[in-house]
């Protein structure tokens, strides 16, 4: 094994990719589907992830999954082997993880994340269960429930945007930095004299933040929930470019693992077993886009492409990128949905026949063929993480401390019972009446939940 | 752990066997589980599953509550981006509107759009029955003289210094020589003399059997539909099962009505429509003339139920009354139950308002989950006396 991860990474090297400091811990399935589940070796307990975990565990007892990879994006760089794996399997992962660990350390939206987050979060989970025994773990888990609801409505670009320009400080932007805001509550009033003049909007721009705003405004939260609101926020900040970056990541990871592994010198039972293996993490499907697959596919085009650029560079005696440096830099720059937006061409969209389908009487019918709007329904879909996109519109509606939250519709709907059961945890956390503006048929729609039911209106 | 300079890696394999977070908090998962079906008690009661799967002990209860919720689109509404194998067109079908329903997870990732995550879960009858019958308790249970059958059972209760052999314990002989050494001084088990052996000893038991018995009575007259029966039957399949763990034996009449009353099997009981009027006197005056023929109330314990939607003649009513007076002199429990959507005033109801007797149960059920409530008044817990 040690012997393989050393030329593993060797080769990875020449290939010029960059990672850190790779620590691999070999385990027990049950333990690697503990991490996968949690996302993390040492995140706190909840119940959602005990059910992750069952889910996980079951599909390995029979067989659906062998192979898991998990890596950290940390420094060190945590990478878990199963104990149970083939020395193919791992030498494949392990080429897999390089390439994620090069991800995490080179792409620009990771650039923000904490690499301590092993220890970060370890520290969470501790303070969390001495809530629990403070408070009582009913009083934590119920909290708990609500702020894992909403958690995925953050605003990554604070953190990417340590300092806004002085104007923009001073006219509309009160805050210079993600901590400044936790505890310089009365900023506000302080940047203008506008607040005394008339009942002003607040917060004066839209807020993505959800959790943030509410951790500033809400007159319902204890020192430990404020406490736990905070901690959860980081969370769910570092995992967040993880999110916006599925199939760059994966197809990053993936491209290197097929390069690197032929370059082994890999028996012919290992061949053939590394060629099942790959096919199997590259299978496309009929109902959804494989971020491997796809993320694969689109580095080849890019690397294709420019090297025919490049070469007719070269005949006119000119120097152009090469394919090789055109990926790595587009590993830097992008996410999925600039990478798509940059770099989906439409005979790509063509030779992998990708197609928009949905729902018409009860089956899912191929309705969409054209690459413009395949890239634009592709785009859709990894905006936000994929999820919808939700800001505060006032903090103090009806002049009553109200919260009045607007879904930004674009095209697709949401889906209303689900937000019927969010709507009580999210009045859970803010104290007060909570709404929300939605599209439903093309007609505006507010949703409201006064502590006992919920209200539809249209507006 | 092996350090290697040059390549910057590290390889360790820890001892992982005491991390069970996963594992408690799987736990965890389940313990909630169990709370939302014991919250759900109500619509649980009435699962056709339950009530029509008889032998199978099993089912499988489809829980909403235990999702994770959040803000997320409407999957059937959205469109989604799919692959083909290179010859797709326009209207090709790509999945079933159902399957993709029960896709959970399938693989290692389920693409963007997180499949219908309903968690289903298996109960046994016997879980639901435990969690039920905890609630429920036996009214104005009398101790029936017939013990003409009892049964001799034994039972090791006792501990003595003599007895025979083979029943020596082992563990409580050793216990005492070693005491007995300790007192000595000496810390060992050796010698074990005569006077450490203990024995277990036997006291003959004597249970007496107890009986009882369910007259199930329903009307049957055209104004009883399929959910008033669903309704009677769900009910009583449970008040059987609740009966069976409290009696020995239970036996169940089927006594089905219109204007005349006729023993039947349960599956004319459940199944079979007359029309017809209505007289329920005729039912009582059955199940009395039963309780003289077979079931002495000396020996049985007895639980006249009847089942209506409560259209009565008119004219029956008062007849309808001395009948239950004299059923609620020799029974354990009366318990009349009205199946009535729409809860309008009955004929017989408001000849049953005046009734004012402890073992008089009426109740009137409106929907599925009114099963789990009638129960709940039948055989209510008044440990604490009467409300």
């Amino acid at each position: 094994m040690e012997q393989a991860i050393d030329e593993i990474t060797e080769i990875a090297n020449g290939f010029g990719l960059d990672f850190y400091t790779m620590r691999y811990e070999i385990c027990p399935a049950d333990i690697l589907y503990t991490f996968g589940a949690y996302g993390m070796p040492t995140r706190f307990t909840h119940w959602s992830f005990g059910k992750q975990f069952h889910k996980m565990k079951l599909q390995y007892d029979i067989g659906l999954s062998k192979i898991y990879e998990l890596v950290i994006n940390s420094n060190p760089c945590y990478a878990f082997l199963l104990n149970t794996n083939s020395l193919i399997q791992n030498k494949l992962i392990i080429a897999h993880v390089l390439a994620h660990c090069d991800f995490f350390k080179n792409n620009i939206y990771f650039s923000k994340t904490r690499k301590d987050m092993v220890e970060s979060m370890a520290a969470t989970a501790e303070r969390i269960a001495d809530y629990e025994i403070r408070y009582g773990k009913q009083q934590v888990e119920e909290f708990l429930d609500a702020v894992l609801a909403v958690q995925e409505h953050v605003d990554p670009s604070i953190v990417r945007d340590i300092k806004p320009s002085a104007d923009a400080f001073e006219t509309q932007h009160p805050r210079k930095s993600e901590y400044d805001d936790l505890w310089k509550l009365d900023q506000r009033t302080v940047t203008g004299q506008q607040s005394i003049e008339m009942h002003k909007k607040h917060p004066v721009q839209q807020e993505k933040d959800l959790l943030l705003f509410i951790l500033e405004n809400s007159r319902n939260l204890k020192e430990w929930q404020s406490d736990i609101l905070t901690m959860l926020r980081e969370e769910m900040l570092y995992f967040w470019p993880q999110l916006e970056t599925k199939i760059m990541n994966e197809g990053w990871a993936s491209y290197w693992h097929q390069k690197i592994l032929r370059k082994m010198d890999l028996s012919p039972s290992e061949t053939i077993e590394f060629a099942k293996l790959n096919a199997n993490v590259l299978q496309p499907s009929k109902t959804s886009i494989n971020p491997y697959y796809l993320g694969v596919k689109m580095y080849e085009d890019i690397e294709r492409k420019q090297d025919l650029l490049a070469k007719k560079a070269a005949e006119l005696g000119d120097r152009a990128m090469t394919g090789r440096e055109k990926i790595f830099e587009a590993r830097e720059i992008e996410n999925d949905t600039s990478f798509i937006r940059n770099y989906l061409s439409n005979d790509l969209i063509k030779s992998e026949d990708l197609y928009v389908f949905q729902k018409q009487d009860n089956m899912y019918k191929v309705s969409n063929q054209e690459a413009e709007s395949i890239r634009s329904q592709l785009i859709n879909m990894r905006v936000n993480g994929g999820f919808p996109y939700i800001v505060v519109e006032d903090g103090d509606y009806m002049r009553n401390g109200e919260l009045y939250l607007v879904h930004r519709y674009e095209e697709t709907e949401l889906d209303l019972p689900y937000l019927e059961h969010v709507l009580p945890f999210i009045h859970q956390l803010w104290g007060r009446i909570v709404h929300l503006e939605t599209v439903l048929e093309n007609k505006p729609l507010i949703f409201s939940y006064d502590g006992h039911k919920v209200f539809r209106r249209t507006k | 752990m092996e350090e290697n300079e040059k390549s910057r890696f590290v390889v360790t394999e820890e001892n992982w066997s005491l991390h069970r977070k996963g594992h408690q908090d799987q736990q965890r998962h389940l313990d909630k589980i169990k709370e939302v079906l014991q919250s759900n008690l109500p619509d649980l009661i009435s699962e056709e599953n339950i009530i029509l799967s008889n032998g199978k002990n099993v089912v499988k209860i489809p829980i909403r509550s235990l999702d994770e919720f959040k803000i997320r689109y409407n999957h059937d509404k959205s469109k989604h981006v799919g692959q083909g194998t290179g010859d797709s067109k326009i209207g090709d079908v790509v999945a079933q509107g159902e399957q993709q329903k029960g896709q959970q997870g399938t693989g290692k990732e389920a693409g963007d759009q997180p499949g219908q995550d309903i968690y289903e879960t298996e109960v046994t009858v016997e879980e639901i029955e435990e969690m039920l019958f905890k609630e429920l308790e036996l009214p104005n249970l009398e101790q029936k003289e017939q013990s003409a059958t009892t049964i001799e059972d034994i039972d090791f209760t006792d501990i003595r210094k003599k007895g025979l052999i083979g029943n020596l314990d082992k563990k409580r002989t050793l216990l005492s020589a070693i005491k007995r050494n300790a007192m000595e001084g000496k810390a060992e088990i050796a010698p074990i003399l005569e006077d450490d052996l203990r024995f277990k000893t036997w006291n003959p038991v004597e249970k007496h059997q107890s009986k009882a018995v369910v007259l199930a009575m329903m009307d049957t007259s055209g104004s009883m539909g399929k959910f008033e029966k669903y309704m009677a039957r769900s009910f009583f399949f449970w008040m059987t099962k609740f009966l069976r763990t409290k009696y020995e034996t239970v036996d169940i009449e089927f006594i089905a009505h219109h204007t005349e009353a006729k023993v039947v099997t349960e599956e004319i009981f459940f199944n079979k429509g007359e029309s017809g009027g209505t007289k329920c006197s005729s039912a009582y005056e059955k199940a009395l003339y039963l309780i003289k023929e077979s079931y002495p109330p000396a020996s049985y314990n007895i639980y006249p139920v009847h089942f209506s939607d409560g259209e009565n003649m008119t004219s029956d009513n008062r007849k309808c009354l001395e009948y239950v007076e004299e059923l609620l002199r020799i029974s354990n429990m009366f318990g009349y139950a009205e199946v009535n959507e729409h809860r309008r005033m009955s004929t017989l109801m408001s000849a049953y308002k005046s009734i004012e007797h402890p073992k008089f149960n009426y109740y009137i059920l409106q929907k599925n989950r009114d099963v789990y409530f009638a129960l709940k008044k039948f055989f209510e817990k008044r440990t604490e006396g009467f409300r």
